[in-house]
């Protein structure tokens, strides 16, 4: 709440205070990991836990990506996923948010309450008949499955980069027209160069959903060759029945760093582009 | 419709053609195919062969299924609300405009970026019942207890007690609602200011702008990340797959509807069972999402209309 009046030190104390057990609470289980992750064995065992490891043993990541099985060829599968699932979202989404943003038709309002009504669809519901369709097309065990359907526009990034499209001015769009620009162009030369930002925030989100995604993996590769980071850390945990925690801990820790650095990075388009899935359309 | 009119549509439909063959193959033949096969007894190996109902007569009696529906219902009645109240608590105290706010905002949103699977891996180490950090924490408070008592209460074996599994996983979800306290956040700050100041002209405090203000003005950012709450813990499958370590749980008590459907499939290649527990939950989900909707017509105020 912004307030009018200014804050006592009382009041400010209570804050900081607040904020931060809400720090330790927050970040206290990645302390956790990331010390687990450098602790021998023995030393995890330990109770009540130490934080600091008697030596630490950054050797256990090295260990986990050889325990993890083809850590790299994990690394390469998730990667072209990620770059193919990235490409077809910003390319589809863009286009169906511009043609429901910027061109006014018959009918256009109608058609995209269904593109939001269809964001109620559970997955687990459609699942089935979506497998049978990939693997009456012997898709399944390859990557396919896991990337085409990015080209066909998702209704959550239609919808945040329509509303992105719509906060641009529509006598830029007007000048374009008038100067015998198509729609095509206005598309491709007006309002994309315009709209990085959100274009950005929209690959960031494909981005993370694909390197972290399970239940698609899971049901789509066979080979373990073909295995993703996440897949791979959930076969790795399932064979180590939950014992080498240290080595856990440094597998998720290698896995979940690239996503933190990425989001430190470009920290402000995401928590904008978070914000905005929020606001009314 | 005149000759610009037809363009414009023609246009139109072009640019979200993508949008289309994606609605048609990804959604409207997945759930009229669900829907058929549904009514089948279907192994993907062979060809469905038509049962009539007899999918939905053996639901019925099938006590995984309603087990499966309790777990997914409790779930989602105490995880919604409570990520809903501890994001807003965090998201009003970040809207003190406070020297570190960013800093705080940024801890604040770090667990929801952490891949399910680390999610999942990270929290079954930090609940295990011998040597996890969470008793480890606990530990100190029961022996007081006992000490004070005369009892010998221990901390919970978190997820070996089914009695704990459940309240162990909501835990974990709730720490991972960093991503609707930036929703919140954003929703707070588009509060105008002249409502505070004439709430505090009339003698209100805190509890009562937050009360009479805030809480009417955000009504819509509460509907919005309830009904995304609402949606993701109705198909809650990675989290507790991986928590439990593949596993349903002690006494099945992490089986949700999602993990039943993942099993009957996929596990089992019982297809057309699989597809008639979907058309279920996807049934209960309409309906509550359209309860909410109704509800937050009646309850919502949006600004400017």
């Amino acid at each position: 709440m912004s307030f009018v009046r200014p804050l006592t030190l009382w009041q400010k104390a209570i804050i900081y205070t607040l904020l931060l057990l809400g720090v330790a609470a927050f970040l206290t289980p990645f302390l956790w990991m990331v010390s687990t992750a450098l602790k021998p064995l023995r030393e995890t065992m330990s109770f009540p836990p130490k934080w600091i490891p008697s030596e630490w043993q950054w050797g256990n990541f090295h260990r986990a990506m050889i325990e993890m099985g083809p850590f790299w060829r994990y690394l390469g599968n998730t990667l072209i996923i990620c770059f193919l699932s990235v490409a077809g979202t910003v390319m589809s989404s863009a286009l169906a948010a511009y043609g429901f943003a910027r061109i006014r038709w018959r009918g256009r309002d109608t058609v995209f309450l269904i593109v939001l009504a269809t964001m109620m669809i559970p997955f687990p519901v459609i699942m089935v008949p979506i497998y049978t369709l990939f693997r009456e097309l012997s898709w399944t065990g390859t990557f396919r499955p896991l990337w085409v359907p990015c080209f066909l526009a998702g209704a959550f990034n239609v919808f945040l980069l329509r509303q992105f499209f719509m906060t641009i001015p529509q006598e830029l769009s007007e000048a374009a027209r008038i100067d015998g620009c198509s729609e095509w162009g206005i598309f491709w030369r007006v309002v994309l160069p315009l709209s990085r930002p959100a274009l950005l925030v929209v690959a960031l989100f494909q981005f993370m959903f694909s390197w972290n995604d399970f239940l698609g993996p899971l049901i789509y590769l066979t080979d373990q060759q073909d295995y993703t980071l996440a897949l791979g850390l959930q076969s790795f945990q399932s064979k180590s029945g939950g014992t080498s925690w240290n080595l856990l801990m440094a597998a998720s820790t290698l896995i979940a760093v690239p996503v933190i650095v990425l989001f430190f990075f470009t920290q402000k388009s995401f928590v904008e582009g978070i914000a905005t899935t929020g606001s009314k359309g | 419709m005149s000759r610009s009119d037809w363009i414009r549509l023609r246009n139109g439909l072009l640019f979200i053609s993508p949008w289309i063959l994606g609605f048609v193959v990804l959604n409207l033949y997945p759930l009229l195919s669900s829907f058929a096969y549904s009514f089948t007894d279907y192994s993907v190996l062979s060809d469905p062969v038509y049962v009539g109902t007899d999918n939905y007569e053996r639901l019925l009696k099938d006590g995984l299924f309603w087990q499966s529906l309790y777990n997914t219902f409790f779930f989602a009645a105490f995880s919604i609300p409570a990520s809903l109240a501890v994001s807003l608590i965090f998201a009003v105290l970040l809207n003190f405009e406070l020297p570190g706010r960013s800093i705080f905002r940024t801890i604040y949103f770090l667990p929801s970026l952490l891949p399910l699977v680390c999610l999942g891996v990270l929290w079954q180490w930090l609940l295990n019942g011998d040597i996890g950090l969470i008793n480890a924490a606990l530990d100190p408070f029961f022996d007081t207890f006992n000490r004070i008592f005369g009892t010998s209460v221990r901390p919970p074996n978190w997820l070996a007690d089914p009695a704990f599994t459940k309240p162990a996983l909501i835990l974990t979800t709730v720490w991972t609602a960093g991503n609707a306290v930036v929703i919140f956040l954003a929703g707070l700050q588009d509060v105008p200011r002249s409502l505070y100041e004439a709430a505090e002209i009339d003698g209100a405090n805190f509890f009562q702008k937050l009360l009479h203000v805030t809480l009417p003005m955000i009504s819509p950012v509460i509907y919005f990340n309830g009904i995304m709450a609402l949606i993701g813990s109705f198909q809650v499958f990675a989290l507790p797959f991986i928590i439990t370590g593949g596993s349903d749980g002690p006494g099945r008590s992490l089986m949700f509807t999602a993990t039943y459907i993942y099993r009957r499939a996929f596990e089992y290649w019982d297809m057309g069972y699989a597809c008639a527990i979907g058309l279920v939950l996807f049934l209960f989900v309409l309906v509550l999402t359209l309860l909410a909707h109704f509800i937050s017509q009646r309850y919502t105020y949006y600004q400017g209309e």
